[in-house]
């Protein structure tokens, strides 16, 4: 005990000098094998991505060499306009783009309306619905499936745009939550404020509220477009014909038509993928701060 | 988070109302703005709960109209259709080792991502960007990769003198498989821990600092009790997730379910009774299955919440 306390207190008395260049050394190392950390792991993580253009940039009788070969020789670069050919792609481009900016609008309209009524006023039963709406974040999509294609069914909407797009007026409870807590942090005074000035609730919402909310308003509409660009199960079940299909679906068919077509299928893939990082690179900020609202706030 | 929260404390005393005029028109203009959302809530939520607890008592191929069947379609999953038990059982493994497995990574990262060093942003990108691929992308992408014969996996094992695998045709790797490509997707996770772990506060580190604490004791007494709320928020999630998992195997093995229906889930399945062979009744039997299944196992998380989940602030 007293030999370790000692040895303890020498080093403490040792250190003071040293101390710093010590810590800075080891700290330097620590980075460093951070660094190695990050570099091995990113390289697992981004391989996939590299091999994917690779592959779209392959001739067909390079992409079955063994070992495979990273670099195209030559670069086909014909293998992305046989892809758009091969299937209707502009049109299942287009299909995507109409699902998607349709349930941005509605989605952007119904949860803003819905968040203001959770947010910005004070009324009976208000706690206890905004409770409902917490717990069916909880309820899996599966159990209300069967009946909400019997519903679409019976409007004669199976195999239309219909059930892919209206029901996105009535709002998504993620979203009404983040917007919700977003309007929570506006301050009260400037609802008052307008109030004294005359506005009714409407314009309160519309000429103070919605203007302050656009970083959420951002995130919540980038959400709902990419999910609807990245849908499946969707389309899956409510589109039948092949005109009407959305990327995904097409890829999907692709898939099942073309097994060994690599090259044609990679290149397919990377032009779904284009917009979505596209929309990334410009929209980080937004993107992540929109994550963790979700998550933490 | 703050919604599980609220889940998960009681509702404070409730309020008494007077309906003044004032509170009358508040309580319309209320009703009003949510109308939206509550009319969907009726409509796409409530009814088909309902309705799908009738139906799942019944015999229904929508072109004739639905018979009433009592608990017939329950005693026939339970006890005559084999791959009702497998579709269990290879969604209980996902479960079991994908929730873990996928926590412990995407906390890893934001652990590791949380570090000072230069370069944090491109890092930060790297690990986030597969999350943001479309599903059938990811299963398009990967059967390419895991391709038995020509992938890039196997010829990489190849170099450096491994047996290949049979990722998606051997009945014992598919779902191993799905759970490495899955684990690729970590990034929204990742993104969330990444915060929670940004938003300790300094002070906590600077007191276990001067108390001579070491990193890994930092790490076990301060960061992750710190950050047991979004190990909860993700573990709810990822619960609610994994159990409906579909598209990334429909899309691998084209609907099949890959050999002996190694990598064929419970959603799966569901969807093959209900579309394929428009048995709704016996597919609302298998949903409300999933309903009790998913819900008990989750009010039993919310249950043990108290225990090891640690929100700041919060009052007695």
């Amino acid at each position: 005990m007293a030999q370790q306390s000692f040895s303890t207190q020498n080093k403490r008395r040792a250190g003071r000098a040293g101390a710093s260049q010590t810590r800075s050394s080891q700290r330097r190392l620590q980075q460093f094998a951070i660094h190695l950390v990050l570099i091995g792991l990113g390289l697992l993580f981004s391989i996939p991505f590299l091999w994917l253009l690779s592959t779209s940039l392959k001739p067909p009788e390079q992409l079955f060499r063994l070992p495979p070969e990273w670099i195209p020789r030559p670069a086909q670069w014909n293998n992305y306009l046989r892809a758009t050919t091969f299937i209707p792609f502009f049109r299942y481009f287009g299909n995507t783009l109409y699902i998607a900016v349709f349930n941005v609008v509605a989605v952007m309209i119904s949860c803003s309306l819905a968040a203001y009524g959770f947010a910005r006023i004070r009324w009976p039963g208000r706690d206890a619905l905004f409770f409902v709406l917490i717990a069916t974040l909880m309820i899996p999509s599966g159990v209300t499936l069967i009946p909400s294609f019997l519903i679409f069914r019976a409007l004669g909407w199976v195999g239309s745009f219909n059930p892919l797009t209206w029901p996105a007026l009535t709002g998504n409870a993620f979203y009404i939550f983040l917007l919700r807590q977003f309007f929570l942090t506006i301050p009260q005074e400037l609802s008052a404020a307008a109030k004294i000035d005359g506005a009714n609730e409407f314009q309160t919402f519309w000429r103070i509220i919605l203007p302050l909310a656009r970083p959420a308003l951002a995130a919540v509409s980038l959400f709902t477009f990419l999910a609807n660009w990245n849908d499946f199960i969707g389309p899956l079940i409510y589109l039948g014909n092949k005109e009407q299909y959305t990327l995904a679906l097409g890829l999907y068919g692709f898939l099942g038509r073309v097994r060994t077509e690599w090259g044609m299928l990679m290149a397919a893939s990377a032009i779904m993928i284009a917009p979505v990082m596209i929309l990334f690179f410009f929209t980080q900020r937004t993107f992540i701060q929109g994550i963790t609202t979700t998550g933490l706030k | 988070m703050a919604a599980f929260q609220e889940l998960l404390r009681a509702r404070s005393g409730r309020q008494v109302w007077r309906f003044t005029p004032a509170v009358r028109r508040d309580l319309r203009n209320g009703l009003l703005f949510v109308s939206p959302w509550l009319i969907g809530l009726l409509v796409f939520t409530v009814y088909p709960i309902v309705s799908s607890f009738y139906y799942s008592f019944t015999v229904y191929d929508i072109v004739s109209p639905a018979q009433f069947v009592g608990l017939t379609n329950y005693r026939d999953l339970l006890t005559h259709d084999p791959l009702f038990w497998i579709t269990v059982r290879n969604t209980l493994f996902l479960v079991c080792v994908f929730i873990p497995a996928s926590l412990l990574l995407a906390l890893s990262l934001a652990l590791l991502l949380n570090a000072k060093i230069s370069g944090m942003a491109f890092y930060r990108t790297v690990f986030f960007l597969p999350s943001i691929v479309p599903d059938v992308v990811v299963a398009v992408l990967w059967a390419w990769m895991l391709n038995t014969q020509f992938g890039l996996a196997n010829a990489s094992l190849r170099r450096f003198g491994l047996p290949t695998i049979g990722w998606m045709t051997d009945p014992m790797w598919t779902k191993p498989s799905l759970i490495l490509i899955a684990l690729w997707t970590v990034g929204g996770a990742m993104v969330i821990f990444l915060a929670a772990v940004q938003d300790i506060p300094e002070h906590l580190y600077e007191a276990a600092d001067l108390d001579g604490a070491s990193t890994w004791r930092k790490l076990w007494h301060v960061t992750l009790p710190m950050l047991t709320p979004t190990i909860f928020f993700n573990l709810v999630l990822g619960i609610i997730g994994t159990f409906q998992a579909f598209t990334l195997s429909f899309v691998l093995t084209g609907g099949s379910g890959g050999p002996l229906s190694s990598a064929l889930f419970y959603a799966m399945l569901l969807y093959r009774n209900a579309f394929s062979y428009f048995k709704m009744g016996y597919a609302s039997a298998m949903a409300w299955l999933l309903f009790a299944v998913i819900f008990a196992i989750t009010f039993l998380v919310f249950r043990t919440a108290q225990y090891w989940v640690y929100y700041e602030g919060e009052s007695g």
